[in-house]
């Protein structure tokens, strides 16, 4: 039993010790990253909307960033 | 209405490349004036949005956004069923709420929209959680609506029904160099209720030669699920310039398959000007239950003719520019000018054109291109 708890733990610290990843990417370079070019939703109103326009005009629907909202399809 | 995972394979090779981005941080502080239109198919939907974001202290953001729809319709559905063009209007309010605890955000949102034949309320609750140094940030979201259904007719006053969707998302973002960011997202949804749109109908033979035809009304299944699974990426390029593309895959429970690409590209010019010209392209199976011409009434128990459930491939041009200004100035951090406007091109592979001539059942395939504009102003405070 004793040794049961113990591999047990072992692998918990293990997978635990998994999760304390060294960022690869340090802060002073994510410069880029930062720039609102690289934002995927930079203009949430505009691409709200479109993807309304989508989702009413299109069998397909979700996975986007529009929730919510009536039909105005007909 | 069978359920593959497999149609999903493409996304799933993606999966284990996907890390993650921004630090949690509130929403932008900001105040957004939007002009939107949309044009085509005999369509005219046009109308403002304001949103307005602002923290209350250091870890509560709250957000009100106000939008309407002026729509004018004479699309070909309202020509098919001998009605005349009408007008209506929609307005939609959002209400939001962010709270930011170290490195966790929890959201809340309540949204309501009117017109004259649908009110829909939906609350939408999510949580994010960053890790990994920042380097990853998860996110799940669940959304509720209620629907009510109304029919805007001469007669048809006590009509409504109900629909209720459901909505379960889970998305994932990572950075996985210091020029690349990737993000997943996947969302199934359920609907049940009344899902028919009331004013269409689908067209039947009226004889077994189909030397004619008659109209009668649609009839939907009850449910309805859907799962989508997207994945997209931001790639900086030399030169400060920003590369976009993404895949979208999606299945239902009334076996509509689809396909959806995105392509982008994004290009400041000196300072002040961001320039932007995209591609998307939807590729898109039947329902099961669709028809352009069923051979008799009645034919099968669910029927439709929603050209929004055939075979059909839609195609965007979009482009866009954006002018920045005020960052010298004293009461505000930014602003921009901007204006959007995409081309989309609906080619039907099985909805036919029936204000066309031509013997039934082989009358012109329908086609339509719709022009999207938005003119917007967003100020940083």
């Amino acid at each position: 039993m004793e040794q049961k708890l113990a591999f047990l733990l072992f692998v918990c610290a293990v997978t635990l010790g998994g999760c304390a990843i060294e960022p690869w990417v340090k802060p002073y370079e994510r410069a880029n990253l930062a720039d609102p070019i690289m934002s995927f939703n930079r203009d949430p109103v505009s691409a709200s909307y479109i993807h309304h326009v989508y989702d009413s005009r299109e069998g397909a629907r979700g996975a986007g960033v529009a929730t919510g909202g009536g039909c105005g399809c007909n | 209405m069978k359920f593959s995972i497999w149609r999903f394979f493409p996304v799933l090779l993606l999966l284990p490349a996907i890390l993650e981005l921004q630090a949690a941080v509130l929403p932008e502080e900001r105040v957004d004036l939007l002009y939107h239109k949309y044009d085509g198919g005999g369509v005219t939907i046009d109308g403002p949005s304001f949103l307005v974001r602002k923290n209350l202290g250091e870890s509560v953001s709250v957000g009100f956004n106000h939008y309407v729809d002026n729509v004018t319709s004479a699309s070909i559905d309202v020509e098919v069923s001998g009605a005349s063009e009408y007008t209506e209007e929609r307005t939609e309010n959002s209400f939001s709420v962010d709270y930011l605890r170290q490195k966790t955000t929890m959201s809340a949102a309540y949204t309501v929209s009117d017109e004259n034949d649908f009110d829909a309320n939906t609350l939408n609750l999510g949580i994010s959680q960053d890790m990994f140094g920042d380097l990853t940030t998860i996110s799940m979201s669940f959304a509720i609506g209620d629907n009510t259904v109304g029919l805007n007719l001469d007669g048809s006053e006590d009509f409504s029904e109900d629909t209720k969707v459901r909505s379960y998302r889970l998305g994932v973002s990572q950075v996985l160099t210091k020029n690349l960011v990737m993000a997943f997202t996947f969302e199934t949804i359920t609907d049940d209720g009344y899902l028919n749109n009331p004013y269409r109908s689908v067209r039947y033979c009226n004889d077994p030669a189909c030397t004619g035809f008659s109209f009668q009304q649609e009839a939907y299944p009850e449910t309805r699920t859907s799962t989508a699974m997207a994945v997209r990426a931001n790639y900086f390029l030399p030169q400060r310039a920003a590369i976009f593309a993404g895949i979208r895959v999606f299945e239902d429970t009334w076996d509509i398959d689809a396909t959806t690409y995105e392509l982008g590209y994004t290009f400041p010019y000196q300072d002040e000007w961001i320039f932007e010209a995209s591609f998307r392209f939807h590729d898109q199976t039947k329902a099961e239950f669709y028809s352009d011409l069923f051979p008799s009434a009645n034919a099968q128990n669910y029927l439709a003719r929603d050209k929004e459930l055939s075979t059909f491939t839609s195609t965007t041009l979009g482009l866009g520019a954006s002018y920045e200004f005020g960052r010298s100035w004293a009461r505000i951090d930014r602003g921009s000018l901007n204006l959007q406007v995409d081309w989309i091109d609906f080619d039907y592979d099985d909805f036919r054109d029936l204000t066309q001539a031509g013997p039934v059942g082989e009358e012109p395939l329908y086609s339509f291109d719709a022009t999207v504009t938005r003119l917007f102003a967003s100020i940083w405070f």
